[in-house]
């Protein structure tokens, strides 16, 4: 109890010290100077990271029965039956969570002192960025649904924020907007979700909701509920089809693009599809929609970031695919194998785009990998944990993303069928295919640029390093049974997801599907790998890629317009809604809004113009008046008597 | 017999010559007079409503005004001894710099 009562009174500061921190970088930060900036800025994060992973350690001692621990901060809005008091709450999905979120982002905002240490707005930058740990620890802390809307609102504003931090730059700005828009359109729908429980419940908050949830909620309604919360994690987690922000978030410094739009807000979704699980398992429609959403997602983007030649949208595109394999993980009943791969990719993909943050810095802010190359002999570093990003990116055996992504496969062909596995296995290839051609194009083949190389600071590739390690070590907290592991990420969450047993130890023969499942996907990752090997290693597979280009040109011209999701959305939603603005601008504001308003003020002007003239300064004149004005007064009462 | 119709013709008629002098005559002194005048047909109305009606407010009342008009008039001259000492001149006609 000890414990316990330890650990509720500390749960509050993991959140509270990135604010500070932020508040700290924002009314002094300008004065004090970039070292202090720096040090206040990573210090506040790394502190609630040591004691997010102290609190972890005596969590983990707790038994599991006492493994939630929730804790009410102040009692916010008191309103009749409604009541939302700031609460917080620590269980096995919000303490990993929380652990990650707040590791992964001191790393990054190491990085990010080397990364910014020109750039003038260094407060500033520092500024958001705590601010946004503190809003996603917020809203993973969350202990009842309007905290998690105030954290995921909260990231939404950082995230616009961050990606349009270069505001001076036309496409950074527009980048910002589109994803503040894209996003807040899920986010009204969560928003709709978020009243529909309050209706059928009359709470909002988790513990009462998941309770009774199996009785109050009917199938109908549990579907409605389902269906709005998670076109709210359509919207922050990029899926199909609002994914389009997230490639032109691309915009953002690079450490952003790895703390935000690949480690952290993205994966707000799915955490927030794992969270409300409960609800989600009581119909089947959202569960599949979730499942045939991410399945999409993952296929459509991964094609596209085949195609594509910017460092950063490919590895944009590979997130909102991976994004797609966690969600597919929780339509197909593993939401224990989703957020374990939330936790790998989190680090493979902060890894790898604080790699590719390094190879753009040392390259003069140079993006397009085709005038890269042969710089492994020039930053060494940046290119062996790139590659053991790259490797446990595309799951290779022995490193993280294998095991979560081999969880995720097993439960599709379990749940999903043969079909989904299959498009999963290819899509699995591909991201073998897609990250290599980066390693291969970036790091090998011939020098195709001229610059003077800026090696990376220390400060930098120190993260690199220990990103590298958890993206090689996280992988062994989830070992599946069948390689007679524990699966110790699995067993840790299942207490969350109640009434589920995702990933269910095969028994006996059973066991064989899941290894030749596993042999199947490292054969799919290697087929990728060797097919970029060929496309850019060897001398006789060089014309290759422009062969194929030719050969199929029409499916080339899809992928290079990723799908024409943007061209259609512009043609149906942002031409029309411009149209309609520049109408009510034109015709109704500036024409009869403004007339109006100019019509009452010009009238009293010229009131105002006639009036005064009637002083003239002449006594007798008003004393005249005067007399006039009295006699008809008189007059008037006597007539009326 | 005096009847009190005869007071409030009276008065009627000095409240009119001060309005009708008030109105015409352009000297300030004038003014100054004319505005007393009604002031005392004012007084004449009350007085003799009071003794009709037998009660004595509206008798306090003159002796109020009385009173005031004697201040009023004190203030009124010393502004008329500054104004024509600034001005040379006692023509409202001609004293009108407050205007729009």
């Amino acid at each position: 109890m000890v414990k316990d009562s330890c650990i509720a009174g500390c749960i509050w500061l993991i959140p509270a010290l990135p604010l500070l921190g932020a508040a700290f970088n924002c009314l002094l930060g300008r004065r004090v100077g970039n070292l202090l900036v720096g040090i206040i800025g990573c210090g506040s994060i790394g502190l609630s990271a040591v004691l997010s992973l102290f609190i972890f350690n005596t969590f983990l001692a707790l038994p599991v029965e006492q493994r939630r621990i929730e804790v009410n901060l102040y009692n916010w809005i008191p309103s009749g039956d409604f009541s939302a008091p700031l609460t917080l709450l620590l269980d096995p999905l919000s303490m990993v969570m929380a652990a990650m979120v707040s590791g992964v982002s001191f790393l990054i905002h190491v990085y990010s002192t080397g990364y910014m240490r020109k750039d003038e707005s260094f407060a500033r930058y520092f500024f958001y960025l705590n601010l946004f740990v503190f809003f996603m620890l917020l809203l993973v802390l969350a202990g009842n649904f309007l905290v998690l809307y105030i954290g995921w609102e909260g990231v939404g504003l950082c995230s616009y924020l961050l990606i349009s931090f270069w505001y001076e730059r036309e496409s950074a700005a527009r980048a910002g907007l589109k994803a503040f828009v894209v996003t807040r359109f899920g986010d009204f729908f969560f928003l709709l979700g978020i009243f529909l429980i309050f209706v059928n419940f009359g709470t909002i908050h988790f513990g009462s909701v998941f309770e009774k949830a199996p009785e109050v909620l009917s199938t109908t309604t549990a579907t409605w509920i389902a269906l709005l919360i998670f076109a709210g994690a359509i919207g922050k987690s990029a899926q199909v089809p609002l994914h389009t922000w997230l490639p032109d978030a691309m915009e953002a410094p690079t450490p952003v693009s790895a703390l935000i739009h690949a480690a952290t807000m993205v994966t707000a979704g799915v955490y927030l599809v794992a969270r409300c699980y409960t609800i989600f398992e009581l119909s089947p429609i959202a569960t599949h929609t979730v499942g045939i959403v991410g399945l999409a997602t993952a296929f459509i983007s991964a094609t596209v970031a085949l195609v594509h030649n910017d460092i950063k949208r490919i590895l944009a595109y590979s997130t909102v695919s991976q994004l797609g394999h966690m969600f597919l993980g929780l339509g197909v009943g593993a939401p224990g194998a989703a957020i374990f791969h939330l936790l790998t990719h989190a680090f493979a993909k902060a890894l790898l785009f604080l790699g590719a943050g390094a190879v753009i810095h040392a390259l003069h802010e140079e993006m397009d990998i085709k005038r890269m190359g042969a710089l492994k002999q020039y930053i060494p570093a940046t290119f062996w944990t790139f590659t053991i990003g790259a490797l446990a990116m595309s799951g290779i055996p022995g490193f993280a993303g294998f095991f979560s992504k081999d969880a995720i496969l097993h439960a599709t062909f379990v749940h999903g069928g043969v079909l989904v596995w299959l498009m999963i296995l290819l899509t699995a290839s591909f991201t073998g295919f897609y990250t290599f051609r980066i390693v291969f194009l970036a790091f090998f083949g011939e020098k195709r640029w001229d610059v003077h190389v800026e090696r990376p600071i220390g400060v930098m590739t120190v993260p690199l390093a220990a990103l590298a390690f958890l993206a090689i070590a996280g992988g062994y907290m989830g070992v599946p049974h069948a390689l007679g592991g524990m699966d110790k990420i699995g067993g840790f969450l299942a207490p969350v997801f109640s009434s589920h047993n995702p990933a269910e130890p095969a028994e006996g023969g059973a066991q064989a599907p899941e290894i030749l499942l596993m042999v199947m996907s490292a054969i799919a990752a290697f087929g990728g790998i060797g097919t970029a090997y060929y496309f850019y290693m060897t001398p006789q597979g060089k014309e290759a890629p422009n062969r194929l280009r030719q050969r199929v040109a029409p499916i080339y011209e899809l992928l290079s317009n990723a799908w024409y999701f943007d061209r259609v959305y512009q043609a149906v939603f942002v031409e029309p809604f411009m149209k309609a603005a520049g109408f009510f601008w034109e015709a109704v504001d500036s024409s009869v809004i403004d007339n109006a308003v100019r019509g009452v003020a010009n009238s009293f002007l010229g009131g105002g113009s006639i009036v005064p003239k009637l002083q003239i300064g002449a006594v007798r004149w008003y004393a005249l008046f005067m007399v006039l004005g009295i006699t008809v007064m008189l007059g008037y009462v006597f007539l009326l008597m | 017999m005096v009847t009190t119709s005869h007071y409030l013709i009276l008065g009627s008629a000095l409240f009119g010559i001060g309005v009708l002098g008030f109105l015409m005559k352009r000297n300030v002194i004038v003014l100054l007079m004319c505005v007393e005048l009604m002031i005392n047909g004012a007084g004449v109305s009350f007085v003799a409503l009071c003794r009709q009606t037998g009660s004595l407010e509206g008798q306090v009342f003159v002796l109020f005004a009385m009173v005031i008009a004697a201040v009023e008039i004190a203030v009124g001259l010393s502004l008329i001894l500054l104004i024509f000492r600034n001005r040379a001149t006692l023509d409202v006609d001609k004293l009108e710099v407050l205007k729009w």
